[in-house]
């Protein structure tokens, strides 16, 4: 009974969907205040019915209802009850479910934290999100319902969920990076309606920003916490691949964050207008094909569900229209766009516009190293893979180019600088960076190579610069040191964001220098050193757990010879599918992760392991909790309140 | 030409210089960095390159893994049920790697046949099979299940 009100719920979101998507905005165009407040109550309806859908599909997860087809096939009555409820989506159709959750989250959001939008921007922002709900509400009912059942043959038990997705990071990880996904089409609703209205202004771009900043950090966190739980569960101590999924989530994040500055200039300067609504259409439309390339399972990884050329074809339409209809409406109306005011060759703006064309080649290079083994897929010219190689050469001296940048354009001014003045600015960062990056490579056991190097040096810029910008900032108030604890939030944002960016690049260039794993055959007795650590294997014991048997290594680990820690990895027989999981054991630190994992059993007493030593791992994803904050800070800031009761009143008046 | 258009033409300039330099770059690391798939049958005759990083992928033949006794080096043949390719590894396999199941192995061929693997694919999912090695099987006509689809569910 439940599932079935589920699927009403569902059907009946449709038509609120619909209605959203239809009503408010016909109201605008026609001026018609009465059909433009229906766009809040509609979208509040739109979330009830689409959060009632999903509470359904989790009660039936939560009481081991195996009639539904879509339970039966992801869960187990051994499961405890949080990986029940996380369950939901750990498969195609309620992973879609969440999606819809998502959207219908953030629509309802927008429906209430929108007073101080105009009337009839409201209503086409809302109707934009009810279209694109329409359109993924067709997609769940037609293609991929999670609601089907067994009827009368219901199996007794399920098939349990992927002993994979057993884990916290079911939990958190899709959650957040859908979050993220589903945000920038806030963005692009944003984007759209200014399009439709002809009002590309300041105000727009305000009212714009904290929902992209805040998509955007979600997003950041979303990517991070993916990584993290591949650091730890998939066994091997990679945090990233270059899978063609995870690269479906950092296209929208090099998007996005170009985005986030593109709209800081365009609300600041009144500049690059049709260039911001271009990146808030493209962020968007790497989030649909995101979806399209994981759900219809042209890509074979982790991630891709059981493919169906059905739903395939469904979403690549989904795509073809929101890309296609947004493309030719911005066609029709950008160009009328006109800047309000100009800027010189050395000012920030060109420093922002640097930044904006070296993320979005990135992400070009991304999408290009993902699509192509596809597309000569198509065309029949064969099976290929692109290897981590390709994206490394790029991202490289890309990344490396986007730090130089950040540096140089958190000094120079609005509008114009004399080149003198901006070489007054910055020699001083420059050479502190110089002396600070020096003095860490030589602190390094070994010299690291050209590229880290100038990496490191790199951060240090970035922290540098950083520290003249509110130096310059703080400098002329009575107090200096008070006023370093008296700038806005946005400001802390950034300062948090792009510190996030030099903890990263630190991360990455250590990690990726300085880590050493090897493979062994150990016997019980066996050891091994790396620097001051040393491993001794000493025994395997068979613990059993609640829907498991597992073979848990015990490893001594002596620092400088003293007993520091043991370690326990495991592996893992999940009974219920006859899954072998390898559960890694790892010892974290802010400067090194000692992670050991278990291969197979070999002849006699004797386990092939894998023992690793990773300098600075944490600080990756350190880096990205800093972004994320530093997104959510510039989100809240008050100013964006104030000024947008501003700009309503100067919009009414 | 007035300073605004100069402006203009500078940003341009800047924009077909970096597209261009971003082009290059990348089409010259796309090209050294594809690795194709090869079928053990195409390996078989001779199809392959030898010394050149490629993909191979097929069924594992039951009973055909070796491990060394005192290293981590291990022996195995991979089939697409037409012909049988020999696969050396040095490393751990991953947990989905079992005998009868299909993989995809990444390295190079040496000048005697055999395939020297530096890294090991398989699905963490009991019934997958990697899409290049159904195609190949289905190639061969030797798809051991009703078809590929059912399999890859």
């Amino acid at each position: 009974m439940i599932p079935e009100l589920g699927q009403y719920a569902l059907i009946l979101s449709l038509c609120m969907s619909v209605l959203l998507g239809f009503v408010p905005l016909i109201g605008a165009a026609r001026n018609n205040a009465l059909w433009c407040g229906f766009a809040r109550p509609l979208a509040v309806a739109l979330f009830g019915f689409v959060l009632f859908s999903f509470l359904c599909l989790a009660w039936a997860f939560y009481s081991n209802d195996f009639s539904v087809a879509y339970v039966a096939s992801n869960s187990n009555s051994a499961l405890p009850w949080y990986f029940r409820l996380s369950a939901v989506w750990g498969g195609h159709e309620g992973s879609l479910l969440l999606w819809l959750l998502i959207l219908a989250g953030w629509t309802v959001a927008v429906a209430i934290k929108s007073d101080n939008l105009p009337d009839d921007m409201r209503a086409r922002v809302l109707a934009v999100m009810g279209l694109i709900a329409t359109g993924f509400i067709l997609f769940v009912l037609f293609t991929s319902s999670p609601f089907e059942r067994y009827l009368p043959q219901m199996p007794q038990e399920g098939a349990d969920l992927n002993p994979l997705l057993q884990d916290f990071g079911l939990i958190v990880h899709p959650p957040m990076l859908y979050m993220g996904y589903v945000g920038f089409s806030v963005a692009f609703a944003f984007a759209i309606a200014a399009l439709l209205s002809g009002r590309l202004d300041a105000a727009w771009a305000r009212w714009s920003r904290p929902w992209t900043n805040i998509a955007w950090a979600f997003l950041t966190l979303g990517i991070a916490l993916g990584s993290w739980w591949a650091y730890y569960e998939l066994g091997w101590g990679g945090w990233w691949f270059w899978d063609p999924v995870e690269n479906a989530s950092l296209m929208p994040w090099l998007v996005g964050t170009a985005l986030v500055h593109s709209l800081a200039v365009t609300e600041k300067r009144g500049v690059f207008k049709s260039w911001t609504v271009l990146l808030a259409i493209f962020a968007f439309s790497l989030s649909l094909l995101g979806t399209f390339l994981v759900r219809s399972g042209v890509l074979t990884s982790v991630h891709a569900f059981a493919s169906d050329p059905d739903r395939g074809f469904f979403i690549l339409a989904l795509l073809a229209i929101a890309i296609g209809g947004s493309l030719l409406l911005y066609a029709f109306k950008a160009s009328h766009v006109k800047s309000e005011s100009s800027f010189g060759f050395v000012s920030r703006e060109t420093l922002l516009l640097v930044n904006n064309v070296l993320l979005t080649v990135s992400c070009a290079t991304v999408l290009l190293g993902t699509l192509y083994p596809l597309l000569i897929d198509a065309l029949g010219l064969g099976k290929l893979s692109v290897g981590p190689p390709y994206f490394n050469a790029l991202f490289v001296p890309l990344g490396l180019l986007l730090m130089i940048s950040l540096g140089v354009g958190t000094l120079v001014r609005w509008k114009q600088t004399s080149g003198a003045l901006m070489l007054q600015q910055l020699w001083l960062p420059g050479v502190l960076a110089l002396v600070a990056g020096a003095l860490s490579v030589v602190s390094l056991p070994e010299f690291p190579g050209v590229w880290v190097s100038v990496g490191l040096v790199l951060a240090w810029w970035i922290v540098f610069t950083g520290l003249r910008d509110l130096f310059n900032r703080v400098r002329a108030k009575s107090s200096p040191f008070g006023a370093v604890f008296k700038q806005s939030r946005a400001y802390y944002g950034m300062m948090f964001a792009h510190a996030g960016v030099a903890v990263l690049v630190v991360g990455v260039a250590l990690v990726s220098t300085f880590s050493e794993h090897s493979d062994l055959r150990m016997e019980p007795g066996d050891r091994k050193a790396f620097n001051d650590y040393e491993f001794v294997f000493e025994r395997m014991d068979k613990v059993d757990g609640p829907n498991f048997h597992s073979d848990t290594g015990v490893i001594q680990v002596l620092y400088k010879g003293k007993p520091y820690t043991t370690m326990y990895p495991e592996k893992r027989l999940y009974t219920a599918r006859n899954n072998v999981m390898t559960e890694a054991a790892i010892d974290p630190g802010l400067f090194r992760d000692l992670y050991v994992a278990l291969g197979e059993s070999l002849d006699g007493d004797a386990w092939a392991i894998r023992v690793q030593y990773k300098p600075f791992v944490r600080w990756i994803w350190l880096g990205g909790l800093l972004m994320t904050l530093g997104g959510i800070l510039a989100a809240t800031d008050p100013r964006y309140r104030k000024q947008a009761r501003r700009d309503m009143a100067a919009q009414s008046a | 030409m007035n300073p605004k258009r100069k402006k203009r033409l500078y940003i341009v300039l800047f924009i077909v210089f970096g597209v261009a330099v971003a082009v290059g770059l990348t089409l010259f690391a796309l090209n050294q960095n594809i690795n194709l798939f090869y079928s053990p049958t195409q390996i078989a005759t001779g199809e392959a390159p030898t010394d050149t990083r490629i993909r191979a992928g097929g069924m594992v033949v039951d009973g055909s893994v070796k491990r060394a006794a005192d290293s981590l080096d291990v022996m195995f043949e991979i089939t697409d049920y037409e012909k049988t390719v020999s696969v050396h590894y040095s490393g751990i396999l991953p947990d989905l790697f079992r005998e009868g199941q299909g993989i995809v192995a990444q390295g190079e061929l040496d000048s005697q046949g055999v395939f020297q693997a530096v890294e090991v694919l398989a699905k963490h999912d009991e019934n997958y099979m990697p899409a290049e090695v159904a195609e190949a099987l289905e190639k061969a006509g030797k798809m051991p299940m009703p078809s590929g689809q059912e399999f890859n569910k």
